[in-house]
């Protein structure tokens, strides 16, 4: 991707504004249920495994591993400029929970499965958007 | 096992609008001209039908025509009439019409799914889902702002992690669309039908790797229609009755496209293996699949769920090509499926699993006495086993 942050069109959900605005401070969060600890994601009104609603946004490593990915080599929104990787990334906290997300800092070839990746944030207009670079954990 | 309340149902009638690329016809013009064809088809008139179901219903994707505007337009006397794409797949709304002929709701149901997509000029290199980016469900605002629009990135995923686990090949997913296109060259109205090499297959830019353009289906503009009668009505049926021996309907997991339990499968685990819950039926007894290849992925996982190899033995299954050709142990997509044939949604495997049975297809399977048949993929899907006669 080049020449300034994409075109998202981001319009979140009640539950889900949180999401895309935490990463202010440079840690991303999931919704997690206060009773049970699990995290939650899509977030949702009501924790699904003990039906709490005791349910706030809690900070993650923002560190996990490339469950799977493509890359896009077609121009389906302009402005947002092929090729890129879509990701499904696995977090540290919950590796049931994936994060969809672009990979970006290397070359799209270089993205793989098994991959370790970190959270950054792109800023566009007032939301911090999730996206993951690779890891170096040598 | 006490007898499934589906085979109460039969087939008794089966017919198309005219197919093609862009034919700027409305799809309430193809829904009349298929369901007079297939009324006549089932030895019956405008009058006899009670009851109409379609997959979506007003507002769906891809949407053709209302159950209300055919209602109207043909000034249908109903008993009883469904349309939504909450259900079970594209054949969710086959499955609502059997349980309403079963149930004493209606006696002869029109069952009918349209599309208008090429003449919309909405070109568009990838099958279902997709689309605007308004007033999205929750689940997809966490997919949109990342560029991936449409159901080829969100399946590409799948695919890459089913190639990651299993092994599977750009050759092993090329021997479907060949295969497709193969048999699409005898489909009079089959949308692409010029011979596709294995090299042409690999030769085609990738959109969404690991899907090329060929492993993603052809929009097109088409009507399908089947009547799902009472099988009382079995002995009357012109063209004789196809049987609903099992539909698989279930989704025991999350209905979602990316929190989904196991990357290299989708809906189609669930809804196959409820559907053998439901058959003494096995796969070994199935003479034909035609299964859902919105993207070439969808059959072989198809072939996995429903039993007719190992998961993840789907890549060597249809290696090669012969074990899927029509003369091979398991006859796939007969038609030329949505790669070649068009994308009918569903309904173009229903309408060629009827022929089969009947005996009257294109490219005609020989003794052809059970035919699977499984559409959807992503979070929704959907099957039917029917039989030539009951079983
Ligand atoms: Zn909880």
């Amino acid at each position: 991707m080049t020449d300034g942050p994409p075109p998202r069109f981001i319009s979140p959900h009640a539950e889900g504004e949180f999401y895309w605005t935490a990463g202010a401070d440079g840690s991303l969060r999931l919704q997690r249920c206060g009773a049970c600890g699990r995290y939650i994601h899509p977030p949702g009104p009501v924790c699904p495994y003990c039906h709490s609603r005791d349910l706030n946004p809690g900070p993650v490593s923002g560190k996990g591993t490339v469950a799977t990915f493509t890359i896009n080599r077609k121009e389906w929104i302009p402005g947002f400029e092929p090729p890129y990787v879509f990701a499904l990334v696995e977090l540290d906290e919950d590796p049931t929970i994936r994060i969809g997300t672009n990979i970006v800092g290397c070359a799209v070839e270089d993205v793989a499965i098994g991959m370790r990746v970190e959270v950054e944030f792109e800023e566009n207009g007032e939301w911090f958007v999730p996206l993951f670079h690779p890891l170096d954990e040598s | 096992m006490t007898e499934p309340l589906e085979r109460q149902a039969i087939i008794s009638g089966a017919a198309q609008s005219d197919i093609g690329r862009r034919l700027y016809r409305s799809g309430l013009d193809l829904t009349v001209e298929a369901s007079l064809r297939a009324i006549e088809d089932a030895g019956l008139t405008v009058d006899d039908i009670d009851g109409i179901s379609t997959y979506p219903g007003m507002g769906g994707p891809f949407g053709g025509c209302s159950g209300a505007e055919l209602h109207d337009t043909l000034r249908f006397s109903l008993n009883w009439r469904d349309g939504a794409a909450e259900t079970s797949g594209q054949l969710g709304a086959v499955h609502k019409a059997v349980l309403a002929v079963a149930a004493g709701l209606a006696r002869h149901v029109l069952v009918f799914r349209t599309v208008v997509e090429g003449s919309r000029g909405a070109v568009r290199a990838g099958g279902g889902g997709g689309g605007g980016m308004g007033g999205m469900p929750p689940a997809f605002q966490y997919l949109i702002p990342y560029g991936v629009t449409s159901a080829a990135n969100w399946i590409a995923c799948y695919a890459q992690r089913h190639m990651h686990e299993y092994g599977t090949t750009r050759e092993q997913l090329g021997a479907i669309a060949i295969n497709a296109r193969t048999n699409a060259a005898s489909n009079p109205k089959a949308i692409y039908t010029d011979p596709m090499s294995m090299e042409d297959y690999l030769g085609i830019r990738t959109i969404s790797d690991p899907f090329g353009l060929y492993d993603c289906d052809v929009p097109c503009d088409g009507s399908t229609v089947v009547i799902v009668s009472h099988r009382d009505y079995a002995p009357d049926a012109p063209n004789g009755a196809v049987h609903v021996n099992a539909m698989g309907t279930a989704l025991r997991h999350r209905p979602s496209w990316d929190q989904f339990d196991d990357l290299t499968t989708m809906a189609m685990r669930d809804s196959a293996s409820s559907m053998w819950e439901r058959t003494e039926l096995t796969a070994a007894d199935v003479d034909t699949a035609q299964l859902y290849d919105g993207f070439s992925w969808l059959a072989m996982v198809w072939i996995e769920a429903l039993g007719f190899c190992g998961k993840g033995e789907g890549g060597p299954f249809v290696e090669g090509g012969a074990r899927i050709a029509p003369d091979g142990e398991l006859p796939l997509n007969t038609w030329g499926g949505q790669l070649s044939g068009g994308r009918l949604h569903g309904f173009g495997f229903l309408y060629e699993g009827v022929m089969q049975l009947r005996g009257t297809a294109d490219v005609q399977v020989s003794d052809c006495e059970v035919a699977a048949i499984g559409a959807g993929g992503g979070p929704e899907s959907g099957c039917l086993l029917l039989t030539k006669g009951i079983r």
